[in-house]
């Protein structure tokens, strides 16, 4: 602690270049935790979905439909216990910007399918009895101000036209995975305005024996295989990590743009603080003079780049947490459950450590083997 | 007996390709509470004999002693908590830490010591006593002249009680005035508080404050001059 004035001096001998390679410190790691949060995010939703839960699709891909004739043929199955349907609507609501999910589902079976969908017992029976009733997520109440009873027009994309639903509904997920920012309505509805097209997007199918899984999904694909929408049927599991697959390229180009940002920050921050100590050669020389060992020398370079990484991990990866949990931020709904976990703070705080060492080691070492007489520059 | 031995000392420096002798088989003696003054012309060896004696620098050859201690062979820690205790040292351009108060400079070396913060303050404030400057404890260099820099210097040097007190041109960067100051302070400090002192100088006028005037020319010691003050 006595050394601690001459520590303090030394941060404050440069306050703005302290304040800048400080504030660098703090951007770099708050970058880090960001990006890293944006892959474990999606990795987290991809382990999202119940063992007893498939999903069948169009062989042909996620965006052309499968009759809906198929769900009787489904629940007919052996070993299947239910069956429930969705379809990716694609709604606008008001100029466009903000952008959220909407669903049109069957509303009995697929909140019966999925008991991480919570909301008051009122408000379920409200929704299920009324058909042009819609459910949000609580993100769309805060970000909207939208309350239950009122009505909600968005206007159709891929099927025009305006959409009037009255919110009969506010759910709270329990998995992140979810999404607290989706406007469910009903598939019924939908189906009568577009025409009685008769179409689902996907189907979900819930089984009694999770073991039979493989056997149930190759029996439902057999089954519809040499007609003219073959499925394709597999987990709830593989099915997110699919949509996080689709993702994957994007992530691993941020990743990598970003890891390199973050890099060249820390760099330049080394290379600031490596200055700093070696501006100080002559002061490190009398220090020596006057009896400091080595070892003091050595702690005392160290401890200013820990002050300074300490300080700008603190700050950055504080920020980090602090800033995404009090926006709630969901990566605009692509990123539902977005948090910086313990584990990115922890990968963080490595981080700081390992700057302080590459930018503390080596003018540590240059202090504590510095020849006073070379520094004093005193050969006669 | 003699506080400070040289016995056959070498010392050389290799300059690129060019080997330089400083040094070649000096001896000397320093009596304890001693003010001696070394002079010579630049490039004599006067810095290098003090960077030894200070343990700043290593012999090629030969025996450093010190109060009884072998200093040409210590270890660089060894050498580090030696100077801690013995070497007060003065430096022609001051060398001060800018960023710390004169009082903090002054507190350096006790920083080394295991005194607790109250002795330090104590002892600090004795020292800039001693210099005259109790009143400046809490200005920083800048806010200094440089008279009153060397004086912080000296009460550095003095605040750890060392045996020996080295001086590389104290009065080269002053003033007549504050050269006189400095010199004056000196003499008190051998006088009246008995520090053996050792000076290197091209100043007549300060060489005239020392007790013994040492020659020296080529590394080689040429004549010993004993003043009467």
């Amino acid at each position: 602690m006595k050394y601690l004035p001459i520590v303090l001096a030394n941060l404050r001998r440069h306050k703005i270049r302290t304040l800048l390679t400080v504030a660098s410190v703090s951007l770099a790691l708050f970058l880090f935790a960001s990006l890293r949060s944006v892959i474990t995010t999606l990795h987290a939703n991809s382990q999202f979905g119940s063992a007893h839960r498939l999903v069948t699709t169009n062989a042909t891909g996620i965006v052309f439909p499968l009759p809906m004739a198929y769900a009787a043929k489904i629940r007919a199955l052996p070993g299947v216990d239910a069956v429930s349907w969705a379809n990716w609507f694609g709604g606008r609501y008001g100029d466009g910007k903000s952008f959220f999910a909407q669903f049109a589902v069957d509303a009995e079976s697929y909140l019966a399918m999925y008991p991480e969908i919570t909301m008051p017992e009122d408000q379920r029976q409200a929704f299920l009895h009324e058909r042009t009733a819609a459910l949000i997520g609580t993100r769309l109440v805060d970000r909207y101000g939208w309350k239950v009873g009122q009505d909600v027009t968005l206007q159709g994309t891929i099927f025009p036209g305006d959409w009037t639903f009255t919110i009969r509904g506010v759910y709270t997920p329990t998995a992140p995975a979810i999404g607290d920012d989706v406007l469910l309505f009903h598939h019924e509805y939908f189906d009568e305005r577009i025409g009685h097209a008769g179409i689902a997007g996907w189907y979900i199918v819930q089984i009694a024996d999770a073991g039979a899984a493989a056997t149930i999904a190759k029996g439902l694909d057999d089954q519809f295989r040499n007609s003219s929408a073959p499925t394709k049927t597999g987990t709830e599991q593989a099915f997110q990590a699919g949509w996080a697959t689709m993702l994957g390229n994007v992530s691993l180009l941020m990743g990598t743009i970003g890891t390199a940002v973050v890099f060249a920050i820390l760099l330049v921050t080394a290379n600031a603080m490596m200055m700093s100590a070696r501006e100080r050669t002559g002061e490190v020389a009398v220090m020596k003079t006057v009896g400091f060992s080595d070892r003091t020398l050595f702690a005392l370079v160290i401890a200013e780049a820990g002050a300074i990484t300490v300080i700008g991990a603190v700050v950055g990866l504080g920020a980090a947490k602090g800033f995404y949990r009090a926006v709630n931020f969901n990566g605009f709904g692509f990123l539902p459950g977005f948090s910086v976990t313990s584990g990115t703070l922890a990968l963080g705080g490595l981080i700081a450590l390992l700057l302080m060492l590459a930018s503390g080691v080596i003018p540590a070492m240059q202090a504590a083997r510095l020849s006073i007489v070379q520094a004093l520059r005193r050969v006669e | 007996m003699a506080l400070v031995e040289f016995r056959d000392v070498h010392k050389a420096f290799q300059r690129d390709s060019e080997r330089i002798e400083v040094f070649t088989g000096l001896t000397l003696d320093v009596e304890e509470g001693s003010f001696t003054a070394l002079m010579g012309p630049s490039g004599s060896g006067k810095s290098t004999l003090l960077n030894l004696l200070a343990g700043l620098d290593r012999p090629s050859s030969g025996s450093v002693r010190v109060a009884g201690a072998e200093v040409s062979t210590m270890t660089s820690a060894q050498l580090a908590s030696w100077r801690a205790r013995h070497i007060g040292f003065v430096f022609q351009q001051f060398n001060l830490l800018p960023v710390l108060t004169a009082f903090q400079n002054v507190e350096l070396p006790l920083l080394l010591t295991k005194l607790s913060k109250r002795e330090r303050d104590e002892r600090v404030k004795i020292a800039l006593g001693v210099v005259g400057l109790e009143d400046r404890m809490r200005h920083y260099p800048r806010q200094l002249s440089g008279g009153q820099e060397q004086r912080v210097a000296i009460a550095r040097a003095i605040v750890a009680d060392p045996t020996l007190v080295l001086l590389d041109e104290p009065t080269g960067q002053l003033d007549a005035k504050s050269s006189r100051e400095v010199l004056a302070l000196l003499g008190r400090l051998n006088s009246e508080f008995k520090k053996t002192i050792m000076i290197v100088t091209h100043d007549p006028h300060a060489a005239e404050q020392a007790g013994t005037v040492l020659h020296l020319e080529k590394g080689t010691l040429i004549e010993r001059e004993a003043l009467v003050r």
